[in-house]
């Protein structure tokens, strides 16, 4: 890259009066987790060439409460929700994109109930509307062809009924899209949700990580496509279990277009 | 005496009717024992849920082999009923086919229930051979076995014999109307077609009319009183889905599937902890209610909500969910299905232990928490909707596991280490993992 992206705070958009397009909610395993990190950085990349005015917490970004809820602590999701929304009210925040199904499920449904009111958009919805208003474009590059299957994220597939975008994004990308049998709003969890990323499994006679990338690997894919950070680290460590990681890649769709576009 | 046999009747049917009545009582009853909930919004959409997923089946033939199958039972369930009326007007009345005056659409319906008593025959036999011999993985989990296997097949046999009861009837009642017979034949000719009985009439032929009325008779009253055997059966058996499968489509949640309820409670303590005008020692207000709850989430089957007891009441134990479970398939304890099924077993504990207590419950040392669902079973669940989804009447077993991790967490602090490791993160650091704060937009000095 020829010149370093910049990416400012709420902080530094209020500073100057101003507010962005979109704020970017990066997320605990976005800004934390190595493998995320390169997702959130890929987006930015995108966002970035696509000319969005965009803006990020920064360290002012909390957990949004999410694996506390699932795990059954209400008390510590309200007062994450609570913190969060003082934060974004704030700053008068009207739209956010985020990586993250479970921040985007959170902030979507369990916000606004508590007073947190936004336009939540999945980052494959986002791009897809960047490439409609033709602020993006998207050719297949290196992936034109390959075969590609997508894990659809129980928090943005059954949870949400968002399960187009992502492919439209694929499909902007050239790719042979195969589907798993259990796709979709039928989609089979990766094992991460629930707060189970946070701990050990029961016992039982296989992981549900494994048990998936059997599945995605079954129908031969180059890439295996996916749309959360936790999903991607499941079957990443679920293609690493089945030592395959020399041929099958597990993206995410940023990491793709971004790829794609020599970024 | 010769109103004997209506008298009989009325008598049977009186009974079956206020036996009935009182067990649908006592299941209100029961499901009245659950917490409030508001699921009584949005009305119209209320209505299309049912109607399309209870009565249209759509969820159904997602799985089109077993799928088509219940709808053809369904189907002929619901059509074969129709003929029931006639049976019960003839029963109180002592009158042969009332219903005939209609003539030629007569002969066309009682042709149409010939035909579905024969494909709903067919169908059961299908369920049986599915239940019994076929391997199917979600007919033979451990929560299936005992009365549970018993019960389906119960209700199978039940089927098969009313169906033959209600064919050999038919049968029996077409030739003694062939031979002329006193109160069977008519002026008017044949009362009805019988496109599939007419094959059982080579085998009765030769019987004299008096045996021929003992037979029709006996299939008459064996599968009338049968019909009656069978609506009180429903309460006590999986089977009652075929009623409370309206209701629970109905009342079903109409919320994302990925939107967990805010607990109100919990709301209230949030905002008094970050009100920094709040005094934490005021006394309530003179007159205000309290509005904690006496638990957070749930131990016990009465925690939960009604809508809760009536999915737990509603369970036909499919297994659909079960099949579709991360956790279950591959290997841990954890069963949405158990889940349901556990749920109704407490309540109609609880349902008997205040019938046996004179109106009110006594402690039995027993609670849904441990004594019927496991803490293991509770933490396989990766919450992924996937059981809810899978639900052809719209259950949630999530929300149920939701309700008891919440008590597990909040009035126990009984979560897996791990768990709680994540737990103090997020709120010392604002992550579920030991990263510093301050550090949260590093990322971006390495791009």
């Amino acid at each position: 890259m020829a010149e370093a992206i910049k990416v400012p705070t709420m902080a530094e958009f209020m500073a100057q009066g101003k507010s962005p397009e979109v704020l970017f909610w990066v997320g605990c395993a976005g800004s934390f987790d190595d493998r995320a990190k390169k997702i959130t950085k890929a987006f930015v990349k995108l966002l970035a060439k696509a000319g969005v005015e965009f803006a990020v917490l920064g360290t002012e970004e909390s957990c949004t409460g999410d694996p506390a809820k699932r795990a059954g602590n209400e008390f510590l999701f309200q007062m994450q929700a609570v913190t969060n929304i003082e934060v974004l009210n704030a700053y008068e925040v009207k739209k956010i994109v985020t990586a993250c199904p479970h921040c985007f499920n959170t902030i979507a449904n369990e916000y606004p109930g508590l007073g947190g009111n936004y336009e939540v958009l999945h980052h494959t919805q986002f791009l897809k509307s960047l490439i409609e208003e033709g602020r993006l474009t998207v050719e297949g590059g290196k992936y034109k062809g390959k075969r590609i299957t997508f894990h659809d994220p129980c928090y943005l597939a059954r949870a949400n009924r968002i399960y187009e975008a992502p492919r439209d994004l694929l499909r902007k990308l050239e790719v042979e899209l195969v589907e798993m049998k259990r796709c979709k709003t039928k989609g089979f969890c990766c094992g991460a949700g629930g707060a189970q990323m946070f701990k050990e499994p029961e016992p039982g006679i296989k992981e549900v990580n494994i048990e998936r990338t059997e599945e995605a690997l079954g129908i031969k894919p180059d890439v295996i496509a996916a749309g959360c950070p936790f999903c991607n680290t499941m079957m990443t460590d679920g293609v690493k279990n089945k030592e395959k990681e020399d041929s099958v890649e597990v993206l995410d769709i940023a990491e793709m277009i971004a790829n794609a576009e020599d970024l | 005496m010769q109103y004997l046999p209506n008298i009989l009747f009325i008598i049977a049917l009186a009974i079956g009717v206020v036996f009935f009545a009182k067990n649908v009582q006592k299941l209100i009853r029961n499901i009245k024992l659950g917490r409030d909930e508001d699921r009584f919004d949005n009305k119209p959409q209320r209505w299309k849920n049912m109607a399309k997923i209870a009565l249209g089946q759509y969820k159904m033939v997602r799985r089109p082999v077993s799928g088509i199958i219940h709808v053809l039972v369904y189907l002929g369930f619901i059509i074969i009923n129709i003929e029931v009326l006639e049976i019960v007007i003839d029963g109180v009345f002592g009158t042969h086919r009332i219903f005939s005056f209609m003539g030629g659409f007569y002969d066309f319906l009682i042709a149409v229930f010939e035909i579905f008593a024969l494909l709903v025959l067919v169908g059961v036999i299908i369920f049986w051979v599915r239940r019994n011999i076929l391997h199917i993985k979600r007919f033979l989990n451990r929560e299936m076995k005992g009365w549970p296997k018993l019960d389906a097949n119960l209700i199978l046999y039940f089927e098969v014999v009313l169906m033959l009861l209600f064919l050999t009837m038919n049968a029996a009642d077409y030739t003694l109307q062939l031979k002329g017979a006193e109160h069977y034949a008519s002026a008017d000719g044949i009362l009805g077609s019988f496109p599939v009985s007419q094959f059982i009439v080579p085998l009765l032929e030769n019987l004299s009319i008096s045996t021929l009325v003992i037979i029709e008779r006996t299939a008459w009253w064996v599968h009338i009183l049968g019909i009656l055997v069978f609506l009180n059966y429903l309460y006590y058996s999986k089977h009652l889905h075929i009623l409370l499968a309206f209701p629970n489509t109905y009342f079903a949640r109409l919320k994302p599937q990925g939107q967990f309820d805010n607990l109100q409670a919990v709301t209230n303590e949030v905002k008094l902890m970050m009100d920094p005008d709040a005094d934490p020692y005021a006394m309530p207000e003179e007159g205000a209610e309290d509005e904690t709850p006496a638990k957070f989430g749930a131990s016990e089957a009465t925690d939960l909500s009604w809508v809760q007891l009536l999915n737990a009441y509603t369970c036909t134990e499919c297994g659909r969910c079960t099949s579709e479970c991360p956790a279950n398939q591959t290997g841990k304890l954890l069963s949405p299905r158990r889940i349901m099924m556990a749920t109704r077993d407490r309540l109609e504990d609880i349902g008997n232990n205040i019938d046996a207590n004179k109106g009110t419950f006594q402690d039995d040392g027993k609670q849904l928490l441990d004594d019927y669902i496991t803490r293991e079973e509770l933490w396989a669940c990766t919450t992924c909707n996937a059981c809810v989804e899978a639900c052809p009447v719209g259950i949630n077993p999530l929300s149920i596991i939701m309700d008891m991790r919440q008590y597990l967490v909040m009035e126990q602090s009984a979560a897996p280490t791990d768990l709680n490791n994540a737990m103090t993160n997020i709120e010392n650091n604002a992550a579920p993992w030991p990263f510093n704060q301050m550090d949260r937009a590093n990322w971006i000095n390495e791009l």
